[in-house]
């Protein structure tokens, strides 16, 4: 495990960390992450992250949930126990539907919310007792903190990261994962 | 600014004329039908073994009266249940003369077959853009940034409602009993249920009802395009006009969610005296609201494809999709709702409604929650499928046809029963008002320019990035 120097940048303004990040990809140095208070629009695009896939995997995941309501209920309400319930004896699923949709509808909700949101922990790298990554607490009330490795071009990133309006520049050590 | 091409004009023209001589044909030789003809038509039937020869598409015909199960035993008790209620006539006939009751029954319905197809057309396009109109009033009441850049398409489909709510209006009174069993003095003698309400469904007040409602909507829609109008023409920092059009809407919007809502007991819902459901007023806004969206949606790709709306960019159409999505789910939910209630509470007044549907429109019933609300959900799901144009094209003629459809479930049942069949008058009637419509909305495309400049919001609009 070697160690990695890298350079934070802070920054007290979305907009102006935004224009910054434009900047620093123009001039092609590589960005590894940034850490903002609150969610800045566009700035995946600005920092040139491919789009997202959680969109795909919620409609998996809808599907999952479909798919487990339709069989727990034809098990439970047709096959294993069938009751007569308001005068609508249930031996077929499909003549009975219109009572188990409300239940079909939710569950796609539920597996796609839940496990949306539990994947994007999962991929995001927090899980329980994680300790947080964010090099400088103040990523959490006002500032933004740009973290660009060092190869040797410490003059050159400091004097770019100055004119882009950065109101802290710092050199770390840090460990690499 | 748009020219009204000649091709187009052509065109509708052409959808009008053809549309025009298809239902009058049809209309005539329906009217030429005799007692005889039918019951020559229903020895036929009853030879080739129940309808297929003028249903078609009806495969739910051979089991209609076989019982198989307890379920469908009671669905069967329900049935017969609803045939006492709607075959009035039938009851008033002794025994003897059944066959020749039943030959009457269908001879009418067969002559009501053109009025009704007549107005589901009718109604179907006045729908859009009374469902437009909405649409750009809530615009203007939530002071929307997105959407001025498609206000001049928005106030052109409007400018089809004055004409087509009157036809609808019209074609009801005109129709009268052929649509509307109430507007029939000897059924109404002998029931009881109808003479209860008549307070509410009778000839004059309908008329004055229907006409309250027009002005209402006409008078917002003239004003409106008058400051729209005006507002481009004002000074940089005069926003009054924009104001003005703010105040209106928010109070038209009150004056529609009302009105809406009784025109769809009155126009729609009243075709069953009988039956009423509680959110039909929702269900029919959901109805209008998606199919306008949709027209909006179609009419602005079409300009901007003749490279005359380049301020439309890719966001538009993504949000305009993003409305059709949403509100096509709204329809099914509140269509889901409608049925479930009635369903499962099982109460035959309520429940032959829908008996009527699933046995005798089985595939337009059905075949209406794919094209409304399965194949328009999952075209339309991906983000980026919503900023194809052809996309939103494919997907929005599938949910205009479907909701053609739904208006036609709607009417249909009540007026023609199971004689009921897309073919020349329906088909002819939809030409016709196609043809009207496009003539009109577009006539008024080109009386101003295509981007309303002067709105406060306009370069918000452009801008607009999603």
């Amino acid at each position: 495990m070697g160690s990695l120097k890298v350079i934070h940048a802070l920054y007290t303004d979305d907009d102006v960390l935004l224009s910054a990040v434009k900047a620093v990809k123009a001039e092609k140095h590589h960005i590894e992450e940034i850490f903002t208070p609150f969610p800045v629009h566009g700035l995946d695009k600005a920092m040139g992250l491919e789009p997202t896939r959680i969109a795909i995997a919620a409609f998996m995941y809808g599907c999952v949930g479909l798919i487990v309501a339709t069989t727990m209920m034809n098990y439970i309400m047709i096959e294993d126990w069938p009751q007569d319930i308001g005068g609508k004896p249930s031996f077929s699923y499909l003549e009975n539907m219109p009572a188990f949709v409300p239940i079909m509808f939710e569950l796609t909700v539920f597996f796609a919310a839940h496990l949306m949101v539990i994947t994007f922990y999962l991929r995001s790298r927090m899980w329980p007792f994680k300790n947080a990554e964010n090099p400088d607490s103040r990523t959490t009330d006002d500032h933004f903190l740009m973290e660009i490795p060092v190869h040797n071009n410490e003059k050159e990133l400091k004097t770019l990261l100055t004119k882009t309006g950065a109101v802290e520049i710092h050199i770390v050590d840090k460990e690499a994962h | 600014m748009y020219t009204f091409s000649k091709r187009l004009k052509i065109i509708s023209i052409l959808l009008f004329v053809v549309g025009a001589i298809g239902w009058g044909t049809s209309y005539l030789s329906s009217h030429g039908l005799t007692i005889e003809d039918v019951k020559i038509l229903l020895a036929e039937e009853n030879s080739h073994h129940g309808g297929e020869v003028s249903h078609g598409a009806d495969t739910t015909e051979t089991s209609h009266h076989e019982v198989k199960t307890d379920n469908e035993a009671h669905v069967a008790m329900i049935h017969s249940t609803h045939d006492s209620e709607v075959h009035t006539e039938d009851i008033r006939e002794s025994d003897d003369h059944g066959t020749d009751a039943h030959a009457e029954h269908v001879l009418h319905q067969m002559h009501n077959r053109p009025y009704a197809a007549l107005y589901v057309a009718a109604f179907f396009f006045f729908m859009i853009s009374l469902g437009v109109l909405a649409f750009y009033a809530i615009q203007y009441a939530a002071q929307a940034g997105w959407s001025p850049v498609l206000f001049r398409v928005m106030e052109a489909i409007t400018y089809y409602l004055l004409p087509g709510a009157l036809f609808v209006l019209g074609i009801a009174w005109w129709a009268g009993d052929h649509i509307f069993i109430w507007m029939d003095p000897d059924v109404v003698a002998h029931d009881e249920l109808i003479q209860a309400k008549a307070g509410w469904l009778n000839k004059t007040w309908f008329l004055i009802r229907g006409l309250i409602f027009i002005t209402g909507w006409s008078l917002y829609r003239y004003f409106s395009r008058k400051f729209s109008l005006a507002q481009d023409l004002a000074d940089l920092n005069d926003n009054s006009n924009f104001k003005n059009n703010f105040r209106i809407s928010a109070g038209f919007l009150v004056f529609y969610i009302y009105t809406e809502s009784i025109m769809s007991w009155d126009w729609i819902m009243s075709v069953d005296p009988h039956w009423f459901s509680t959110l039909f007023g929702w269900y029919v806004f959901a109805s209008m609201f998606v199919s306008g969206i949709t027209v909006i949606a179609l009419i602005t790709i079409y300009l901007k494809s003749k490279g005359l709306m380049e301020f439309v960019n890719d966001s538009h159409l993504h949000d305009l999709a993003k409305f059709m999505f949403a509100i096509s789910v709204f329809w099914t939910y509140l269509w889901f709702s409608q049925f479930m209630l009635i369903w499962y509470a099982n109460i035959p007044e309520e429940v032959t409604y829908f008996v009527t549907r699933i046995e005798d429109y089985n595939l337009p019933f059905f075949g209406m929650i794919i094209l409304n609300f399965i194949f328009p959900f999952l075209v339309l799901m991906n983000s980026d499928y919503k900023r194809v144009p052809w996309f939103i094209v494919m997907a929005g003629i599938v949910i205009l046809f479907g909701h053609y459809i739904d208006v036609f479930n709607m009417i249909m049942p009540a007026t023609v029963g199971d004689r009921w069949f897309i073919g020349i008058p329906e088909i002819s009637a939809i030409l016709l008002f196609l043809g009207l419509f496009i003539f009109i909305v577009f006539y008024a495309l080109s009386k101003a320019p295509l981007l309303a400049k002067g709105n406060p919001f306009i370069k918000e609009s452009e801008h607009f990035h999603y």
